[in-house]
């Protein structure tokens, strides 16, 4: 079974358990929406810190509130700022990338690359703890930090991955007809980057739930009342040794988002492009 | 090479500039007064006037930033609003903490990685491959702060081989202080370890599948020998280079698990100077780290041309 399990994810074959990993996280936060086994405002004093039970099957915590709830609600928020995040990563990085291919070696180029070069220098979470310090702890605000070290992310993707498509025949065509650059990136290098930008997405999406974890485990993320994973395990530090199970299911929720993430990621990278496939990497 | 240098140089320092640039730049435009929230509520309009003076808050941005420049390249990182101290006292105090932090779990991660990366590649498809990846991709998924608060509930809790938190100190011997700082490096050990094995194992397996290891097996040498003599020696230059970025992730991954295990370094620095708003500190704390960074790439990059002859073109 175990073996049967590995096999199975070094193979690549990693899509079918990665996907439904990701969507019962996914599910779990629109039926938050909705519903939640019990209101997560609503405080049990009486029944806090409760192990597993029927009634709460992940136990309470230290205002006896329902720890599935809590974590079917956090998973709203980590999503949430996860998702922008990587949005705001591609609507800034991905044009300037076809920017900066379609006009290679020209100082737009120059200025887009090195200016890529810096943003990776930094160390990214210092940087995101700086600008919540500064701008303040909320949601987001983290998802600005995290946001911003997507974009060289996606902008240098992009331009490798539209500077050999540029050298194309059909690119060619298109430019015998009279296309300009703006109108080629559009309808001929974008669509064939596509595939590339979903894996991508699929893996920054995954490192920005961990971010958001980190930033408001540390407390620079969303703010009570709303609850986020990282500062469930934060609340949960004190009484450890009380209530191990305060810490343990969110973090497994964490780990659990995370890993499905990136088990779709390499199932969708083999899936989407083969020449991509590398020995499980 | 040299050319090669020089060029990364005059980049080097670019990096630096525009760091510092935009570090002084997103603290200036931070809301409030700290001259005013030093003081508390209750300060006299003359009292806060004299302190914004001593501060130089009344100077102009660009003579503050020429002043805090000019006074960390002569070591000088100015004075803590809160504490009233030297920060660059405050900084020698810590990076004894934080440094050896981050080479312990650099050290462990590389010899735990390239040692679990070349065995899985050499056992391509084996149970021992399988079992690593698995690992692996289990570690990059972990975080890690919550793998630490985990190791805390065993290892200290439980077991009682660790203490859950705090720093020996240097004075206690050189073993106590190590062994305070153990469960921490794991801890940040643990993801960079992961990755460096996945990019050790697919960057030999890379290799091994070359030409000139063809040419070596078809000279009579055994695997294990072209593996040992000709594939590793390539397959280490990206292992290097990850190793070289490993450096930022260390850093800033230190800054949460300083917190994790209450230990007092520059992390939990930068948080304590965050909640008081002790920008001097902030700044200069984030600056120092960021050149850490920036120098250690840089170094990175200087080695491999020494190293691989080719890079120096490619450029």
């Amino acid at each position: 079974m175990l073996r049967a399990g590995l096999t199975m994810m070094a193979q690549g074959r990693s899509l079918v358990p990665g996907g439904a990993l990701t969507l019962l996280f996914a599910g779990a936060a629109v039926l938050s929406l909705f519903w939640t086994p019990y209101e997560i405002t609503s405080l049990d004093i009486a029944n806090k810190i409760k192990a597993p039970t029927l009634a709460h099957p992940l136990g309470t915590d230290h205002f006896g509130r329902d720890i599935l709830s809590m974590i079917m609600v956090g998973a709203r928020t980590s999503i949430a700022v996860a998702l922008v995040a990587v949005g705001i990563g591609m609507g800034v990085g991905v044009p300037l990338g076809l920017a900066a291919a379609a006009r290679k070696g020209s100082l737009l180029d120059e200025v887009i690359m090195r200016g890529n070069d810096l943003v990776f220098a930094f160390p990214s979470l210092l940087i995101a703890i700086m600008i919540t310090a500064v701008f303040g702890a909320s949601a987001v605000n983290a998802i600005i930090a995290i946001g911003i070290f997507n974009i060289p992310v996606f902008a240098r993707l992009t331009r490798s991955g539209a500077l050999s498509l540029w050298t194309q025949d059909y690119v060619l065509a298109a430019r015998v007809a009279g296309k300009g650059a703006a109108r080629i990136s559009a309808e001929h290098i974008l669509p064939n980057v596509t595939n590339l930008l979903i894996v991508q997405g699929t893996i920054q999406f995954s490192l920005g739930i961990l971010a958001e974890a980190g930033l408001s485990y540390v407390g620079l993320g969303a703010q009570p009342p709303t609850p986020s994973w990282g500062r469930m395990l934060a609340d949960s530090q004190t009484m450890i040794s009380l209530a191990p199970h305060m810490a343990i299911f969110p973090g497994m929720a964490i780990l659990l988002t995370v890993l499905g993430l990136n088990l779709m990621g390499d199932g969708l990278r083999d899936l989407l492009d083969p020449r991509l496939r590398r020995t499980g990497r | 090479m040299l050319r090669y240098v020089i060029k990364k140089l005059v980049s080097l320092v670019v990096s630096l500039f525009v760091a510092s640039v935009v570090i002084f730049l997103a603290l200036e435009v931070v809301p409030g007064d700290p001259a005013a929230s030093m003081l508390g509520v209750n300060a006299q309009e003359d009292t806060l006037a004299a302190l914004r003076e001593e501060l130089g808050l009344n100077r102009g941005p660009a003579a503050r930033y020429g002043n805090w420049v000019g006074g960390m390249l002569v070591g000088d990182f100015g004075t803590s609003y809160t504490y009233r101290t030297p920060v660059s006292e405050m900084i020698a105090d810590r990076i004894w903490i934080s440094l050896p932090l981050a080479l312990l779990a650099l050290s462990l991660s590389t010899l735990i990685a390239i040692p679990a990366g070349i065995w899985a590649a050499s056992r391509r498809g084996s149970g021992v491959d399988l079992g690593v990846m698995g690992v692996t991709q289990l570690g990059v998924a972990i975080p890690n702060f919550w793998f630490a608060m985990l190791m805390v509930l065993v290892f200290a809790i439980n077991l009682r081989w660790f203490s859950a938190g705090g720093f020996a100190g240097w004075e206690s011997g050189f073993w106590p202080a190590i062994h305070s700082l153990t469960l921490p490096a794991i801890a940040l050990a643990l993801p960079q370890a992961s990755i460096l094995t996945r990019v050790m194992r697919s960057a030999l397996l890379d290799t091994l599948g070359e030409d000139f290891i063809r040419t070596a097996r078809a000279k009579g040498l055994s695997r294990a020998q072209a593996l040992w003599r000709h594939a590793l020696r390539n397959a280490l230059i990206p292992v290097l280079t990850i190793i070289g970025l490993q450096f930022s992730f260390l850093i800033a991954g230190a800054i949460i698990i300083e917190n994790v295990f209450f230990l007092p370094g520059l992390g939990r620095l930068v948080f304590q100077s965050i909640s008081a708003r002790d920008l001097i500190v902030v700044e200069s704390v984030v600056m120092l780290l960021v050149c850490a960074v920036i120098i250690v790439n840089f170094v990175v990059d200087i080695a491999y041309a020494a190293v691989d002859p080719r890079l120096r073109r490619a450029r």
